[in-house]
C-alpha cells in the first residue's frame, strides 16, 4: 500500500512528465482517481476545436493567418500554458522536435500552426499514420526540398532524413539499417510530392499551402527498398519503414529519452519496442506502457531529468496560474523559452534540439532562476495567492515542517539533502518577523535551486 | 606574433545595405538600380573619386582618414543563403555548409581559458546569447543592463536581496560529484554567480568624462563594454548588437537613423577607450549577416548576399581591402553582388593577430590572413 502523500507525489511526477505539471489543488483532485485512470485520461484527449479559439483570435490578431513563425508563437504558447489536455501539447512538442521543421527556412506561420495541429491530432496515433501525414505536409515538403525532387532528377533530402532522423535512425558510427540505395529508392518514390504553392521568400506574408501530387512528375519505375521490390510510391515507403524493427527501436528510444530519462536503458527500450511491433506501431500503447511501468514510477527516474526551457516556463506559468485571458504578456512566453535556449517553431536544425544537461549554460541558468523567482513572488497571480494561502493554513512547528509544506504547496516537489539543509540553515540564520516575507523568500530560493531544474 | 588585444564585436542584425553604406557614387548603374534610394550630394562623404561613405557615418570617415578603419569591400561566403537565421548561423559558427550549434567565439573562449577559470572571458551585451558565443562547457555572461545584472534583480530592498543571494550562493557549490543536481549544473551555476559578482563591481570603479546618449541602445551597450573593459577583469571578447537593419521599407529614414546612432556610439566609445588607456589594446569588428539586393524595391531593399564589414582600432591598418563589387548585370549573382573575401579569412586574422589564438584550433580549414593588424 502506498501512502496518500506517496500517491500524490507519483501523480505529480506523472503530470510533470506527461505534461507541464499540476498545482497543489489539481493534484488533490486527481488523487481521488486511480493512477491508471489518470494515465488513460491523458492518453485519450478529445481532439476537437478548442473552446478558447475565439478568445485567442481576438487577442492575438497578428497570429490569425499568421505570417511568420514569430506571429504563430502566441497561439501555440497559449495552449502550452493553458490547455487542459496536457499530453496533447507535450507530445506535439515531442514531434515538433523529432519531425523538426524550422522557421529558419519555412518562415510561414500558418503552415507551422497546421503542423502543430497535425501533431495534436495524430501524435498519439499509429506511427505510420503520423509519418504519412507529415510526409504530405506542405511545410515539411518545402523544408526538405521535395518540391525540387523530380522524375529523372530526384532530390534525396527527404528520403534521407526520413530514414536517418524520422524513423530508422543511425548508430554512433553514422550507419543505419538501410543502404544508400534505399535512400535513392525512397527519393524516387516521393517524386511528384510537393507543396502547392511553394512558399515565396516574400516578407509580406505567405499563401495557404496544400499537398499536391503531380502524377506526371512521379517516378513509376520498379524500385528496391529494404529488400523488397515494386513500383513503390511514398505511401509504400512509409508503410515499409514504419514496420521495420529499427524504426520501432528508434522511435521508442526517442520517446524514452523524452518522457523517462536522458540515459538510454535498453532493457526498457526493447520492451517498448516489442509493444510497438505487436501493436502495429501504436504510439498510445507505447506511452501507456511507459507511464504504467514500475520503472517510470521508480525513485531512480523521479527528479532526474533536466527540464527543457518549455518544461520550466510552462511549468511555472501553470503553477502560478499566470494568465486568465491571452493578455499581451502571454505573447512573450516564447521569448522566455528563447532566452533559455529553446526557440519554439524554430528548432536549430532538422535534428531538433539537444536535450538534457546541454540546455543549461550560465546565461540560460540566470534566465531560468530570475524567471521562476519573479513569477513565484508575483502576488497578483492567482496561483501565488493560493500557494501562500495553503502554506498559511497549515499548522507548522519546526523549520523543516515549514520547508516541507512549501514543497508540497509547489506541487509535491523535492530537494536534495544538501539544498534542503542549506535552506533550513537559512531559516535559522534569518529571523523573519513577517510570515509572508518568509514564505516569499523560501519560495524564491526553492525555485532558484539546481534541484528545481530537474523534473 | 602581434600583441594580444581585446575584441569588440558589433553585429548589425537584419542585413545592412552595403550599397547605401559605402556608396558607388560615380556609377550610373547604382542610380539606375536605385531610382528612389540612390544617395548623392549632401547624403554622401566621398572617400575617393569612386566611392563615398553614407553621410551619417562622419565618425567612421574621420577614423578612416586617421588610418584606423579598414573596410572589407565585399565579404561573404560561398553559396549564399538569404535567410536571416541561416545566414547569421553561418557567420556565428563559421560553417557555411553544415549546420552546427557551436560558435566560433565560444570555441575561442575555450582556447583562451581551457579550464574555465574566468567566467567572464567573454561578455555579451543584450538579451540571449548569440550562437557565436555558444559552446558546451563554456561560461559566457550575457548582460541586459550592467546595473541590473545578476540574480534576483527584481527584488526590492537590498537587504532582502543580499540574504537570498547568500543562500543561493551556498547552494551552488560544485561539491556533489555524482548525483543530482549534477556536477556540471553546479559548476555552471558557480560560473554564472561568480561572473555576476565580478560584473557587478565594474560600474563602481568606472570613471569617465564621456556621456553616452541615454536614448541610443548601441551607445548604452558600448558604455557597458567600456565599464567592464576598464575594470580589467580579463574579458577578451565583448559582443553587442545593433539593428534592425532589415530595411524592406522606409530604408532612407531607418538606415540613416541606425548609422547615426552607431556613429555617435562609436565616437563616445573611442574617446572613452582613450581615456581608459585601452585604445591600443581594443579592436572593433563590425559585420552583418548579409547585404541587400542591388536594385531597390521602391522604398527599401530585400535580402541579398555579400556585404561590407569594418575593422576599427589604433592597431588596425586603415584602408580599403578588396575591390568594390562590379554592378554590371553580367557580374551579378542573381541580383546581388559577388563576395571577394571569405569571412573566414577575416576570422583567421582576428583570431591570430587580435586575440592571439591559433586559427586552426577554431576553424576547420586554413584561410589566408589579411595583413590588416599593425602590431
Amino acid at each position: 500500500m502506498i501512502t496518500n502523500v506517496e500517491k500524490k507525489s507519483l501523480i505529480a511526477h506523472l503530470m510533470r512528465r506527461a505534461g507541464f505539471g499540476c498545482n497543489f489543488d489539481q493534484i488533490e483532485e486527481l488523487s481521488l482517481l486511480d493512477y491508471d485512470d489518470i494515465v488513460d485520461q491523458l492518453l485519450n484527449p478529445d481532439f476537437s476545436l478548442p473552446e478558447d479559439q475565439d478568445l485567442l483570435e481576438r487577442y492575438f490578431i497578428a497570429s490569425v493567418e499568421a505570417r511568420t513563425a514569430r506571429h504563430a508563437d502566441p497561439q501555440w504558447t497559449w495552449r502550452l500554458a493553458k490547455s487542459k489536455k496536457q499530453l496533447e501539447e507535450k507530445i506535439s512538442l515531442f514531434w515538433h522536435g523529432l519531425l523538426a521543421v524550422g522557421g529558419i527556412k519555412l518562415d510561414h506561420g500558418l503552415a507551422m500552426l497546421e503542423e502543430i495541429d497535425l501533431f495534436r491530432k495524430h501524435g498519439l496515433d499509429k506511427f505510420k499514420t503520423l509519418l504519412l501525414k507529415i510526409s504530405q505536409d506542405p511545410g515539411m515538403m518545402y523544408w526538405l526540398d521535395n518540391q525540387n525532387s523530380h522524375k529523372g532528377a530526384p532530390n534525396e533530402n527527404y528520403g534521407r532524413e526520413l530514414l536517418e532522423l524520422f524513423s530508422m535512425g543511425i548508430d554512433e558510427n553514422g550507419d543505419g539499417a538501410y543502404s544508400e540505395n534505399d535512400v535513392k529508392s525512397a527519393a524516387k518514390a516521393f517524386t511528384g510530392w510537393a507543396s502547392k504553392p511553394t512558399p515565396p521568400p516574400f516578407f509580406l506574408g505567405p499563401f495557404p499551402m496544400e499537398f499536391n501530387f503531380d502524377e506526371n512528375d512521379h517516378d513509376n519505375s520498379e524500385k528496391e527498398f529494404l529488400g523488397e521490390k515494386g513500383n513503390f510510391n511514398g505511401e509504400d515507403i512509409v508503410e515499409l519503414v514504419s514496420k521495420h524493427p529499427s524504426t520501432a527501436k528508434f522511435i521508442c528510444m526517442r520517446l524514452y529519452l523524452y518522457f523517462v530519462s536522458e540515459e538510454e536503458n535498453w532493457d526498457e527500450i526493447n520492451k517498448l519496442s516489442d509493444v510497438y511491433l505487436t501493436s502495429d506501431g501504436d504510439i498510445k500503447k507505447v506511452l501507456e506502457n511507459i507511464f504504467k511501468s514500475d520503472h517510470f514510477k521508480s525513485r531512480e527516474i523521479m527528479f532526474k531529468k533536466v527540464k527543457s526551457p518549455s518544461d520550466l516556463v510552462f511549468g511555472v506559468t501553470r503553477l502560478v496560474d499566470r494568465f486568465e485571458i491571452p493578455e499581451l504578456d502571454s505573447a512573450e512566453l516564447a521569448t522566455n523559452t528563447l532566452l533559455m535556449g529553446q526557440f519554439l517553431l524554430n528548432p536549430p536544425s532538422v535534428e531538433g534540439w539537444h536535450e538534457g544537461e546541454e540546455w543549461i549554460d550560465s546565461g540560460s541558468l540566470i534566465e531560468r532562476i530570475n524567471y521562476a523567482s519573479d513569477e513565484i513572488s508575483n502576488k497578483s497571480s492567482n496561483g501565488v495567492k493560493r500557494i501562500i494561502e495553503i502554506i498559511k493554513s497549515k499548522k507548522i512547528g519546526s523549520d523543516e515542517e515549514f520547508i516541507n509544506v512549501c514543497l508540497e504547496a509547489l506541487g509535491y516537489i523535492e530537494l536534495s539533502d544538501r539544498s534542503y539543509k542549506i535552506i533550513s540553515e537559512h531559516l535559522k540564520i534569518n529571523n523573519y518577523e513577517n510570515n509572508e516575507d518568509k514564505i516569499t523568500d523560501i519560495l524564491r530560493i526553492i525555485v532558484s535551486t539546481p534541484d528545481f531544474q530537474y523534473c | 606574433m602581434k600583441k594580444e588585444k581585446n575584441l569588440v564585436v558589433i553585429q548589425l542584425s537584419g542585413g545592412n545595405d552595403y550599397l547605401n553604406t559605402i556608396v558607388p557614387y560615380e556609377s550610373g548603374l547604382y542610380y539606375d538600380y536605385r531610382p528612389n534610394m540612390g544617395l548623392k550630394n549632401e547624403s554622401i562623404l566621398p572617400i575617393d573619386n569612386k566611392i563615398a561613405f553614407n553621410s551619417n557615418m562622419d565618425v567612421l570617415k574621420k577614423q578612416f582618414d586617421n588610418d584606423n578603419l579598414a573596410i572589407m569591400m565585399g565579404i561573404g561566403y560561398p553559396e549564399p543563403n538569404r535567410s536571416h537565421f541561416r545566414s547569421m548561423d553561418i557567420w556565428h559558427t563559421a560553417e557555411p555548409f553544415e549546420s552546427s550549434s557551436v560558435g566560433w567565439l565560444g570555441k575561442t573562449v575555450k582556447n583562451i581559458d581551457p579550464k574555465g577559470d574566468n567566467p567572464i572571458t567573454a561578455v555579451n551585451f543584450g538579451k540571449g546569447l548569440p550562437r557565436a558565443l555558444a559552446c558546451p562547457g563554456v561560461s559566457v555572461a550575457s548582460v541586459g543592463a550592467l546595473e541590473s545584472y545578476g540574480l534576483f534583480t527584481g527584488v526590492s530592498g537590498s537587504q532582502n536581496r543580499e540574504i537570498l543571494l547568500d543562500t543561493v550562493d551556498r547552494i551552488y557549490q560544485p561539491m556533489n560529484p555524482d548525483g543530482i543536481p549534477s556536477l556540471r549544473l553546479l559548476q555552471t551555476g558557480r560560473g554564472a554567480l561568480d561572473g555576476a559578482d565580478l560584473l557587478a563591481e565594474a560600474p563602481n570603479a568606472y570613471k569617465s568624462s564621456i556621456e553616452y546618449p541615454e536614448d541610443n541602445p548601441i551607445a548604452q551597450s558600448l558604455k557597458g563594454i567600456a565599464q567592464v573593459a576598464s575594470a580589467r577583469l580579463g574579458t577578451r571578447i565583448f559582443y553587442a548588437q545593433h539593428g534592425s537593419f532589415d530595411t524592406h521599407t522606409d530604408e532612407l529614414k531607418n538606415h540613416s537613423l541606425l548609422w547615426q546612432q552607431l556613429s555617435v556610439a562609436i565616437d563616445c566609445f573611442q574617446k572613452d577607450l582613450k581615456e581608459q588607456l585601452l585604445e591600443e589594446e581594443t579592436v572593433i569588428w563590425i559585420f552583418s549577416e548579409f547585404g541587400r539586393r542591388i536594385a531597390d524595391n521602391g522604398t527599401g531593399t530585400d535580402h541579398g548576399s555579400g556585404g561590407v564589414a569594418f575593422l576599427l582600432g589604433k592597431s588596425v591598418e586603415g584602408g580599403l581591402y578588396g575591390d568594390y563589387p562590379n554592378l554590371e548585370p553580367s557580374a551579378q549573382l542573381e541580383g546581388d553582388i559577388h563576395y571577394n573575401t571569405d569571412f573566414r579569412s577575416l576570422y583567421s586574422t582576428i583570431l591570430e593577430d587580435v586575440l592571439g589564438v591559433e586559427a586552426s584550433s577554431v576553424l576547420n580549414e586554413k584561410f589566408n590572413k589579411l595583413d590588416i593588424v599593425k602590431n
